[in-house]
């Protein structure tokens, strides 16, 4: 992998147990439950997990968006480029975005203003943050469209969001996001209201563009087949923590956490010979304003032990051997959140042969 | 190459000795050149039609029963449609559909009535297809009310009761309103309603799609339960093609208005003959990145053409990776390309020697 090479040095981003809360009148919810992770220079970074897991409370926590009441950032560090971001003011934080981090959400219509015109959209960050004049932005913004592969740019610069198609808003999107150059571009499910062949479009342009850029990507989605294809290393979230962590090829090869199994084995799969049932994870998601004890995922588990009840189990390296069909030695090892993790690993074994 | 073509070779040795999984006997639903155009008209007091939308153009298929038809394609493809004119809520404006051996065109709604009872259907959302100030039990129970199935009261509860345990849910629920329900448990009610009438057809209209996927899991096994149990035939409309292939004995692709391929699960994902659906089948991110690496992907140019102005002849052909001129100027008709395959492209191989119309759809 290209990415990982350049990565010795500091990482770009640093997020330290951070931890975000909703005060709500059903009670105080912890989207976001002490969440540790690095993102490094150039590299592509996936976030997984179901409804309600916090993976979107975490970039929006990074970008300083939550919605503050209800929300609160209660602890944690979030060091970007050697900058605290937590610590900055308002001000500080609006040249961070934009200039320093870009960000795409799902909804392309709702994140574009539907009065101004594109070339408007374009040219207002680029004015604002890299301070050029009138002429130049322009120049730029349809240099920018050309890039995200809208033709006759010059003219598309006078076009409104709603005479786009969904793709074409979201290839704005992209456009925005990167026109500053930052150095972490943050996609929030920002394919998943395409179709399908539009989804494969865009989530090509976005790692064309990032790694022509040398931009870093957090790619945050439900769609485990997404982050397989574009993501170098990988993190799964379950109930506000993140459960298994590791590459792409650690992850989905030798799955280690429960949760991250039962995910797996979810899904349908193409690459698979169909099967007659699927294995679900039995039970719903928890509530987040009444999370089980312990572990979070222990009433869902089948492996689950009086252990699990009382205790919540860090994010370690198992020290489990990555089976056979290791990946790169160079690589370091998967962290699991789990205190079963050596017996999982067991069964898992013993089930392939 | 990698693990994924070892599979599909080893599972195609395995497919050629049990193709005749073929259903036999009637067709359940037998649905012929069906088209479903929507008007668009200008005009305040003298309205004047416009413009024409061919959201469904002269599709056709069957469904046996005990069967799953999966119907695949994107928004604007007309795969819901196509699904509500099967169960009456659209009038189409040409074709047939018979169903249970009964024209259901051209009938009036009391005739209709009856046979309403024997279509069950599950939309997406189960956040806005529940009635929120109906308890649980009587959106369950509604049909039973509706088509005079309850004999007395005790029997309307106990016919609830047996539902909610049915598809997984415990009787004493049946107090609850929606809110108080989690999404995976609403699908659930959902479709508790929708088979409470004892129908032979359910249309689940991207009835998975909204749940998250360890949920998703639970309710496609609760889907082919019921099937087993009650021997009930299902149009499945999705547009992830991995969901569709897992419960699916037959698909049907469609793109603008009309079915481009359709073949038995097995040889549609194993030998895609039209190229839109290769291109889909190549557009799905698989959860398994050394096949990732290894994958060569068609990316389709370009948007989806307007349903309203669609391109000449082949209506894939503005997107098309191997179109020729002639693509532009002849619009294809599904032929049979295979013993449980058939397809609408020009370039497919024995095209043009292909019978015309299709044997089995």
């Amino acid at each position: 992998m290209t990415a990982g090479s350049t990565s010795k040095s500091t990482p770009l981003l640093q997020v330290r147990n951070l931890r975000t809360s909703f005060n709500t009148p059903d009670g105080k919810i912890t989207a976001v439950a002490g969440v540790t992770f690095d993102i490094h220079h150039g590299e592509t970074l996936g976030l997984v997990g179901e409804s309600g897991c916090g993976k979107s409370v975490t970039a929006l926590s990074i970008m300083q968006l939550v919605p503050n009441p209800p929300g609160v950032i209660e602890q944690g560090e979030v060091m970007f480029d050697g900058t605290d971001l937590l610590k900055l003011s308002n001000k500080e934080m609006q040249a961070v975005r934009g200039s320093g981090i870009g960000m795409i959400f799902q909804e392309p219509m709702s994140s574009l203003n539907p009065v101004l015109s594109i070339g408007r959209q374009i040219t207002e960050p680029l004015e604002v943050h890299l301070e050029l004049g009138k002429a130049a932005a322009l120049d730029r913004a349809a240099e920018l469209l050309n890039m995200v592969g809208i033709a006759d740019s010059r003219q598309r610069l006078d076009d409104y969001p709603h005479q786009l198609s969904g793709g074409q808003r979201q290839r704005v999107m992209i456009a925005i996001a990167l026109s500053c150059e930052p150095k972490l571009l943050i996609a929030d499910e920002a394919t998943t209201a395409l179709d399908v062949t539009i989804q494969a479009q865009i989530l090509e342009l976005m790692k064309n563009l990032t790694s022509q850029l040398g931009t870093a990507l957090l790619i945050i989605t439900h769609n485990l087949g997404i982050i397989a294809r574009y993501a170098d290393r990988l993190n799964v979230m379950y109930a506000g923590k993140i459960r298994e962590s590791g590459t792409a090829e650690q992850v989905y090869l030798n799955p280690a956490h429960p949760y991250t199994i039962g995910l797996l084995n979810s899904v349908p799969r193409l690459d698979r010979p169909a099967t007659d049932r699927l294995d679900p994870i039995p039970g719903e998601i928890p509530d987040p304003s009444d999370l089980p004890t312990g572990c979070a995922f222990r009433p869902r588990c089948r492996w689950a032990t009086t252990q699990c009840e009382v205790d919540e189990p860090p994010l370690e390296a198992t020290g489990v051997q990555n089976g056979r069909t290791d990946a790169q030695p160079a690589s370091a090892p998967a962290l699991v959140a789990c205190f079963e993790a050596n017996a999982v690993a067991t069964s898992i074994e013993m089930a392939r042969t | 190459m990698t693990a994924g073509t070892g599979t599909a070779s080893a599972s195609a040795t395995q497919e050629r000795t049990d193709t005749s999984s073929a259903p036999t006997g009637t067709p359940l639903l037998s649905v012929r050149n069906l088209s479903v155009h929507f008007p668009l008209k200008r005009g305040f007091i003298v309205q004047r039609e416009v413009a024409r939308v061919r959201a469904v153009e002269g599709i056709s298929f069957d469904i046996y029963p005990g069967e799953t038809l999966g119907l695949v394609g994107e928004s604007g493809s007309g795969k819901t449609t196509a699904a509500k004119a099967v169960i009456q809520l659209r009038k189409p404006d040409s074709g047939s559909i018979m169903f249970d051996g009964q024209e259901l065109l051209g009938m009036s709604n009391s005739e209709l009535r009856p046979i309403r009872r024997k279509m069950g259907m599950v939309f997406q959302d189960p956040y806005g297809s529940l009635n929120p100030r109906m308890r649980a039990g009587d959106i369950v129970g509604e049909p039973l009310k509706v088509h005079g199935l309850a004999e007395s009261g005790d029997d309307y509860r106990t016919q609830v009761s047996a539902l909610l345990t049915t598809v997984g849910l415990s009787p004493g629920m049946a107090e609850r309103y929606p809110n108080e329900f989690s999404g995976g448990q609403r699908q659930r009610l959902g479709v508790a309603r929708a088979i409470a009438a004892k129908p032979s057809l359910l249309v689940l209209d991207e009835a998975v799609s909204a749940l998250d996927v360890s949920i998703q899991a639970q309710i496609l096994n609760l889907l082919q339960d019921l099937q087993d149990q009650y021997n009930l035939a299902y149009l499945f409309i999705a547009h992830d093609l991995s969901v569709v292939r897992h419960i699916s004995d037959r698909v049907a692709v469609m793109y603008l208005g009309r079915i481009v391929e359709t073949a038995d699960s097995k040889d549609l994902y194993e030998n895609p003959l039209h190229p839109y659906t290769q291109a889909l089948l190549s557009a799905i991110p698989t959860p398994n990145p050394r096949l990732e690496q290894s994958r060569t992907r068609i990316i389709l140019q370009g948007d989806l053409p307007s349903p309203m102005a669609p391109p000449s002849g082949c209506h894939f052909h503005t997107r098309c990776p191997i179109a020729t001129e002639a693509c532009s100027l002849t619009d294809p008709d599904l032929r049979q390309l295979a013993p449980n395959q058939a397809a609408a492209c020009l370039l497919a191989t024995g095209y043009d020697a292909a019978p015309s119309p299709v044997s089995r759809v």
